[in-house]
């Protein structure tokens, strides 16, 4: 390969290039292995920070505390893409002109191909002296005779493999230094490059899958209570994505119910099955009952049902300082350990009388120790606390905002405190009634539910991808496994002594594979020595 | 005995039987270079012409009986090494009551199950008994490390990892890395001998007693064609294993690629060796340079199943089950 020389003005008399010579100069550079394995290895590198530094797509709050511990430091490798590295401008930029190298080096490849599969094969070279491994012998045959029976040797074996095991063969009568003799060329090895061609199409195929799949799929989390239902529409889900071309029409309204969520805990409090027993209805009143677990996700029509997450959604009841019940309903409470210690909050806007009550709460399923103490050991409802904090004020709501409703924007609320002053941290169990200190209102705990998480999402592209990923795997150990030989087999009449024929032969194949081709080397030797 | 406890001692066994075997193969090999060294040494006395092809072929040189003996007996340990460690294997995937792969321990008792596997597989085929100090010697560090420092209690599956993918996925995986190993083992005695042999004066060092051991190792150009072929298959069941984790990922989170740490590493690794296969085709990268891409990428691999597992959060991290 030409060294690279950037410099074309340094020698005077130089002819210059002009721009069609750089544009030429450039593509032969690209499309170049040296090129090709720089990129490779370029993209390995370039992969390696996303699995260092937190990644936005993956983990935004990570990332966002990431940023405001880090200062401008972190704000440079913001800018810079680190915090989004598989949707930063250079890894794009590797990866594009990694498969812009591969497409300029493949298609000459197929069309070379092409001929060279069509194209006759060269004869055997007049003398085999110079190849290693060789052979030679004699026979006491015809040499035409001798050279048809190491052909049959080496011709395609019947059947679907024959294709893959055999060689293309060719044999020429010829006169050589005015001897006659016959000559016979085998070669195998086209397998090899047709599965290397079929690879890197593949992976063509791969990256193309991958960009259309993430134009139009959608995915969207929905958290559903026991005994409640889901329906499949963008403003159902608590969270939702999708690609730019994705319709919300191309959403199948079907409804999803969770029956029942069952969980099992070893004794440590390690989870050891999850199951949500749900109903699944389709538009048409088909339905479906079933359970999904972790690994066995649930279809329908075309996207998929994953269950993702699961936890305790304690039923409570707000009863204001008029008496009257002003919230009540399983309020969902997420997750923060193996244990299942989980946070709650409740918003009480429509209050008759009074402020706005807001409700910050810890469920402890299995508590132990009291006060601030408390903390759970096992994730199983064997002994259920709740301990929470009532704050009073303006819960924010009517500024117009959207809110997370798993958070209480604690800017114009003020907690309720008890007699001595101090923030009151209430503590409640199953069956009871407390009231907050200020006289504001009270709290029931009525029953405890199990809420699951499920993902939703549909992907048009899978099926696709799954083929071309198959085809990129036969095409890889065809490319790799597939040997290339070529055996030569020259038989020569032994002139004056009647029948007796000289035979020669020589294998030519790559140093890793000389062992093997030896072995077809003599067994088409040996049949034509007979 | 319960199956735990013979898990445990068999593993022992095949700790122990591996350092010994580490050591006679060893033995073996300075014997052996030291015998050819010899050979090369009366040729050159004793001619007037010293002729470096007769030298070369003069190296089967009786050998030493302790060196036959030494042969035996890494021949011995590493056959019932390998025994114990299968019995150890098999008896912590009945305690565990799964597969014994789910866990780092379970992963490195297994790799060096097959590492030593595919060492005595392809000693079959060809003479390889260079490679056994190296292949032992790493089955060793394996099984003691996962003994003393990766050692977790068998636990049942959580239900993330309740699928027949991690039949499929981890296997082929662990299998990958046994592959690898070998193959690293191999590159690394490549680059050596190569670096040995080259005769510049800045390798003088290289040309001590030291690596003297290299006179038994095959020409530089063999080591290579045998890496290249562990690494061709490593490297086929390392796409399968990418792609049977992208199936399985798709089947329990719902998303066939997430750039998950593991997922970024595996990446990695099958870019690093993607590279190697095309430098050791190209010129001006094929021998050295190539061999040093296929040293980068059995690093990565150790990386991944390091770093990845202790330091980096991601959807992986059961594997390390403490």
């Amino acid at each position: 390969m030409a060294r690279v020389k950037l410099d074309n003005y340094a020698i005077e008399a130089a002819p210059r290039l002009g721009f069609k010579g750089w544009m030429r100069w450039s593509w032969r550079q690209i499309t170049s292995m040296r090129v090709a394995i720089i990129l490779l290895l370029l993209f390995a590198a370039a992969a390696i920070p996303g699995s260092l530094l937190p990644q936005r797509p993956r983990e935004g709050a990570k990332t966002r505390q990431f940023l405001e511990a880090n200062g401008w430091w972190g704000e440079f490798l913001d800018k810079a893409g680190f915090l989004d590295v598989y949707g930063s401008a250079w890894f794009t930029a590797i990866y594009v002109l990694l498969f812009v190298s591969l497409i300029g080096c493949i298609i000459p490849r197929c069309i070379a191909h092409f001929r060279a599969m069509r194209a006759p094969l060269s004869p055997a070279p007049s003398r085999l002296d110079r190849y290693r491994p060789k052979a030679s012998g004699e026979g006491r045959r015809d040499a035409a005779e001798a050279i048809q029976q190491a052909a049959a040797e080496l011709r395609p074996y019947p059947g679907w493999t024959g294709a893959i095991t055999g060689y293309r063969v060719r044999i020429d009568e010829r006169v050589k230094r005015g001897e006659a003799q016959t000559a016979l060329a085998a070669e195998k090895g086209h397998i090899r490059e047709l599965g290397n061609l079929v690879f890197h199409i593949a992976l063509i195929g791969i990256l193309v899958c991958v960009g259309l799949g993430a134009a139009f799929t959608y995915r969207g989390q929905a958290i559903i209570v026991e005994g409640r239902s889901f329906t499949n529409s963008v403003v159902a889900y608590d969270t939702f994505s999708s690609g730019r071309l994705f319709k919300e029409e191309s959403l199948e309204p079907f409804t999803l119910t969770l029956n029942e969520f069952a969980s099992i805990f070893s004794l440590s409090g390690r989870p050891e099955d999850f199951t949500a027993q749900v109903v699944a209805t389709q538009p048409n009143g088909d339905w479906t009952a079933t359970a999904i677990k972790v690994n066995q996700p649930l279809g329908v029509g075309d996207a998929k049902i994953y269950l993702q997450g699961n936890g305790y959604a304690p039923d409570l009841t707000f009863t204001d300082s008029d008496g009257n019940v002003a919230y009540s309903g399983p309020v969902v409470f997420i997750p923060q350990d193996g244990f299942y210690t989980s946070l709650g909050v409740v918003k009480v806007p429509d209050v008759t009388s009074g402020e706005q009550v807001g409700i910050k709460a810890t469920l402890y399923p299995s508590a132990a120790g009291t006060g601030d103490g408390i903390l759970s050991i096992h994730p199983n409802l064997s002994n259920p606390v709740i301990e929470f904090t009532a704050y009073t004020g303006d819960l924010g709501l009517d500024d117009g905002i959207p809110q997370n409703v798993y958070k209480l924007d604690e800017a114009q609320l003020s907690p309720v405190r008890g007699d001595d002053g101090q923030v009151a941290k209430l503590v409640i169990v199953p069956g009871q009634t407390v009231g907050l200190p200020d006289g504001s209102g009270s709290v029931t705990w009525n029953d405890t539910y199990r809420y699951a998480a499920f993902d939703i999402r549909a992907d048009p592209s899978l099926p696709y991808l799954l083929a071309f990923a198959i085809a990129a795997l036969l095409g890889l150990s065809l490319s790799l496994f597939g040997a290339r030989r070529r055996i030569w087999i020259i038989a020569t009449p032994g002139g004056d002594e009647g029948p007796v024929i000289l035979v020669t032969g020589a294998a030519l194949a790559p140093p890793h594979d000389l062992a093997k081709a030896k072995i077809e080397l003599d067994r088409a030797m040996t049949k034509a020595k007979l | 005995m319960t199956a735990q406890s013979l898990s445990v001692a068999a593993l022992w066994g095949a700790t122990i039987l591996y350092a010994i075997a580490m050591v006679a193969y060893s033995i073996r090999l300075a014997r052996e270079a030291d015998a050819k060294v010899q050979a090369k040494r009366l040729v050159t006395a004793g001619g007037p012409a010293p002729d470096v092809s007769l030298a070369e072929q003069t190296g089967s040189a009786p050998l030493p009986r302790s060196a036959v003996k030494a042969l035996g007996i890494a021949r011995a340990a590493t056959l019932v090494g390998f025994v114990l460690n299968g019995i150890g294997v098999l008896a912590r995937g009945i305690e565990a009551d799964h597969v014994p792969w789910s866990d780092m321990y379970e992963y490195s008792i297994t790799g060096a199950f097959v590492a030593v596997g595919v060492f005595l597989i392809v000693q079959r085929r060809r003479d390889v008994t260079f490679l056994g100090a190296g292949v032992t010697g790493l089955a060793t560090i394996a099984l003691g490390l996962g003994l003393t420092v990766l050692y977790a209690e068998a636990e049942s599956l959580p239900p993330a990892l309740q699928s027949m993918w991690l039949i499929i996925h981890v296997s082929i995986a662990t299998i990958c890395s046994g592959i690898f190993g070998v193959a690293f083992i191999v590159t690394g005695l490549q680059l050596l001998k190569d670096y040995r042999d080259s005769g510049t004066p800045r390798t003088n060092w290289a040309r001590g007693r030291a690596l003297r051991f290299l006179e038994a190792v095959p020409k530089p150009d063999v080591l290579e064609a045998l890496a290249f072929r562990l690494i061709a298959v490593g490297f086929v069941l390392w796409t399968f294993t990418v792609m049977a984790g992208a199936i399985w990922a798709e089947h329990a989170w719902g998303r066939y690629w997430g750039w998950d740490p593991k997922e970024v590493w595996s990446f990695v690794i099958w870019v690093i060796y993607a590279a190697y296969l095309h430098a050791r085709t190209t010129q001006g990268w094929a021998g050295r340079k190539s061999a040093y891409l296929a040293l980068v990428g059995f690093g990565a691999l150790i990386i991944n199943f390091t770093l990845v597992n202790f330091v980096f959060q991601g959807l992986h991290t059961y594997a390390n089950a403490s």
